[in-house]
């Protein structure tokens, strides 16, 4: 099977390029990441994150033939050849398929990502209604593997002043929590002209999601809860 | 070489469930501690659990945490530590609703309660019947763990050493651990920490077998950091066989769904766990459930053109409940098995899973070992948590939900004795001389070899030794096969060279350092089954079939000096409660 892998060295290469590989593959080897340590196998420096192989982990997160994954997930049998395989777009390459993921952390910590309630707690659980529960779903599975703000342009041009669709789904996943006492405090951190609003919600988020999440749907909802308090 | 030197109260090495829990409770009492991790916190394979949090909240019906030990106790085959046993069980009920009060996305009964669904070895009133007691987050329970642990850690601004990779531990000349000394992947530099404590908090080791629902990153470096510091190995010859992994990829499915009433069939659609396990059936432990399906499948009833796997059933529940009960493994079906479990069942087959053993510790967290007539004397600032340790609270076999109940008791028990510890112990010790020179050798060598075996290589090698030596069936003709060409292996990982000699994310010297650490773990594991001549929990040898209490009701220790064994006696006094004595195992 035929791929062009982007490489970038820091310490040899003065700038990035891309490397041709014909790798024979075997007949276990169903998915994008078994092709990828197959190549690795004879070539040790082609750099890249990977871990728990069954996309839960987030870590081997990539631009597929032009689109955002993760590898361990992606079907060898449904992609064209030769398979192009670039860093995810947009944030600083480390090396090789590695990207400096700072900036997407910053963002995440950004918005509190974290259950705020300052009452003194129960003895036991607090209570929550299974329908109340039901409002997570769709946002508590989030991987962080970042495929969903690399693919949105509002994050590469303003990765610093954009909170990006990643963390916003996860402002939502707590505005959404009925436990959550911060809610108004959790708005007021995003009504600003860059942080939330410069969503202009072209989807391409819920289109690279490898996990199905739709991060531009809580983006409205938290636009709703903005307008709900205005009135 | 001077390396670059820098010092905290606590070192925490790996940021999964118990290095966070860990970590938390460090933090918020105000210390300085710091987390490494070979990999971001949230993808450490905490993630990947899928089925629940085992403790007796009754919510659903009557449970007691003494119901919950008694289980425990019989599943571990007796050989768990009663009194670490009766300690984690009766903390259950407090830490789950701990992680609750983080923000933990718990499922829910109509009545605002947790969700608990049965799993397998839980039972009502000491073996009577099952009992719902895994407290769940959908099967994707392990992900939200981890990640409200990680959430919790970022609001106690905990320190965190992301992609850094602990190489050694640090030993004075009397023995106290004061520190590591650990790399860091993305510039390729290597830092000494000195601390007044450290926890190894690094996970298992089942990247050693060929077939294994872990991770890439669990390579036992813990496990190899203790070893090369002269620290044994507990009960390295017990790892767990998931009874369904899927077939050929390997990748999990819960016990969950059989919690929520999926069964195993075998090629004439028959139910067999009726045979094996008359009153839990499909939810016996899981050594019962593995050594079922091998057997089926030796005596040809497996399924496909090999006949090598069996099938899950699951579809009589109903699209509805997998969908919302189930949705991971809808999803993991469907990509790795490529079939709609709504309408066909899953290809199964056993798959290491869990490591039992590892590095010996008390309840407190501290690591033990022998010293003298003393079989458990505390290595002075030295503490292991998680799938890495063996306080022994799974003995020779685990129940489905304790691991992630054992992440939550011990991280935080760590925790909280060393916010004692540091209260007596406020001055750092000082550092050795020579505390560079074991790693730093052991990255020249890589740096100057020219040639050699490729790391994969020799690690396919290793994977495939141990799977085929220390498989679900053992003998000892098979065993002491085993423990030769593990010896072969190791000697070639000392010789492996890496082409890749560059400083900036050097994963193939990363990947080199890690099968260091799993040909211990490998080592370990074939000299430990070797020596024990007894089938007790996931240890099944043919011609040792029956436990055999008057020789081996003893917990064994290996040093990877000479690979020399040990033993110390079974802790059968609980704290509090009478002993459970040794029975006949029935499900």
């Amino acid at each position: 099977m035929k791929f062009s892998i982007y490489r970038y060295n820091p310490e040899k290469d003065e700038k990035p390029y891309m490397q041709d590989y014909d790798v024979a593959l075997q007949p276990s080897d169903r998915m994008l990441l078994d092709a990828i340590i197959r190549i690795k196998e004879t070539d040790d420096s082609l750099g890249l994150r990977k871990s728990c192989r069954e996309g839960v982990c987030g870590s081997d997160g990539m631009n597929i033939n032009g689109r955002n994954g993760l590898a361990c997930i992606t079907p060898i049998k449904d992609l064209k050849e030769p398979v192009v395989l670039r860093p995810l777009p947009g944030l600083p390459v480390i090396r090789d398929l590695i990207v400096d993921m700072t900036q997407f952390f910053k963002q995440y910590n950004s918005v509190k990502p974290y259950l705020i309630n300052d009452s003194p707690p129960p003895q036991k659980e607090r209570l929550q209604s299974p329908e109340d529960r039901e409002e997570l779903n769709g946002l508590y599975e989030c991987v962080l593997c970042a495929c969903c703000s690399t693919s949105c342009p509002s994050f590469w041009w303003n990765p610093d002043k954009f909170v990006g669709p990643a963390a916003l789904l996860q402002a939502y996943r707590f505005i959404a929590d009925t436990r959550d006492e911060a809610i108004s405090e959790r708005l007021d951190n995003l009504e600003d002209p860059y942080r939330l609003f410069r969503c202009h919600s072209i989807m391409n988020c819920a289109e690279a999601c490898p996990k199905g999440l739709n991060p531009t749907e809580a983006i409205g909802k938290i636009k709703e809860q903005m307008i709900k308090r205005m009135v | 070489m001077a390396l670059p030197r820098q010092i905290f109260d606590t070192v925490i090495v790996g940021g999964g469930g118990s290095g966070l829990r860990a970590a938390l409770q460090l933090a918020e009492a105000g210390h300085r501690v710091a987390v490494f991790s070979k990999v971001f916190p949230t993808r450490s394979h905490t993630v990947a659990a899928q089925g629940g949090i085992g403790a007796s909240l009754g919510n659903m019906q009557e449970d007691h945490w003494l119901w919950h030990m008694y289980d425990t106790i019989k599943g571990s085959d007796y050989l768990g530590d009663q009194d670490a046993i009766e300690f984690m069980c009766r903390k259950a009920a407090e830490v789950v609703y701990e992680l609750e009060h983080f923000g933990m996305p718990f499922d829910r009964n109509a009545d605002g309660t947790i969700y608990q669904r049965p799993f397998g070895g839980h039972t009502q009133n000491f073996g009577e019947r099952a009992v719902h007691r895994a407290c769940a987050a959908a099967d994707r329970t392990g992900h939200a763990m981890l990640h409200t642990l990680y959430q919790r850690n970022i609001r106690a601004r905990c320190q965190f050493f992301v992609e850094w990779m602990a190489l050694d531990l640090i030993r004075d000349y009397e023995g106290a651990v004061v520190g590591i000394v650990a790399l860091e992947m993305e510039t390729g530099q290597v830092v000494v920490f000195q601390a007044k404590a450290v926890i190894l908090a690094t996970g298992g080791a089942g990247r050693i077998y060929h077939s294994s629902t872990n991770a890439f990153i669990n390579t036992g470096d813990g496990l190899g950091m203790a070893a090369r510091a002269g620290i044994p190995l507990e009960d390295m010859e017990f790892w767990q066989f998931h009874p369904t992994g899927v077939a050929g990829a390997g990748v999990l499915i819960t016990e969950g769904v059989r919690g929520e009433g999926g069964i195993l069939i075998n090629s004439n659609g028959e139910r067999f766990m009726e045979r094996y396990a008359p009153t839990m059936k499909d939810l016996a432990s899981r050594d019962v459930v593995s050594r079922a399906i091998d057997q089926e499948i030796k005596e040809g009833r497996g399924v496909g053109p090999e006949k090598d796997h069996v099938l899950l059933k699951l579809d009589h529940l109903g699209s509805e409940t997998i969908n919302k009960r189930l949705p991971g493994i809808r999803e993991i079906a469907l990509k790795f098995a490529n079939v709609d479990p709504s309408r066909e069942p899953i290809p199964v087959v056993p798959t290491c899973h869990y490591q039992m053993g590892g590095i010996p510790t008390n309840y407190y967290g501290q690591v033990v070992a022998p010293r003298g007539s003393n079989h458990s004397e505390v290595i002075p600032g030295l503490y292991a948590i998680g799938e890495c340790a063996c306080v022994s609270v799974h003995g020779a076999n685990r129940l489905g939900t304790n691991s992630l109940l054992d992440l939550l008791v011990f991280g935080k028990s760590a925790g909280d004795h060393i916010v004692e510890w540091l209260k007596t112990n406020p001055q750092h010790r000082d550092l050795p001389a020579d505390c560079e020179d074991l790693p730093l050798s052991r990255l020249a060598r890589l740096d100057s070899a020219t040639s050699g075996e490729r790391v994969s290589e020799v690690g396919r090698d290793m994977r495939r030794t141990v799977q085929h030596y220390a498989g679900v069936f053992r003998t000892g003709t098979l065993l002491r096969e085993g423990v030769a060409k593990i010896r072969d292996v190791a000697e070639r990982v000392g010789r492996v060279a890496i082409q890749d000699k560059s400083q900036v994310f050097n994963t193939a010297r990363i990947e080199a350092l890690e099968l260091e650490n799993l040909i211990i773990v490998a080592e370990a594991t074939l000299t430990s089954a070797e020596a024990r001549t007894e089938s007790r929990g996931a240890q099944s040898r043919e011609d040792f079939k029956e436990r055999d209490d008057k020789n081996w009701l003893k917990h064994s220790l290996w040093y990877l000096e000479g690979g020399r064994m040990d033993y110390k006696p079974v802790n059968l006094d609980p704290l509090t409660v009478e002993s459970f004595e040794p029975k006949v195992r029935v499900y």
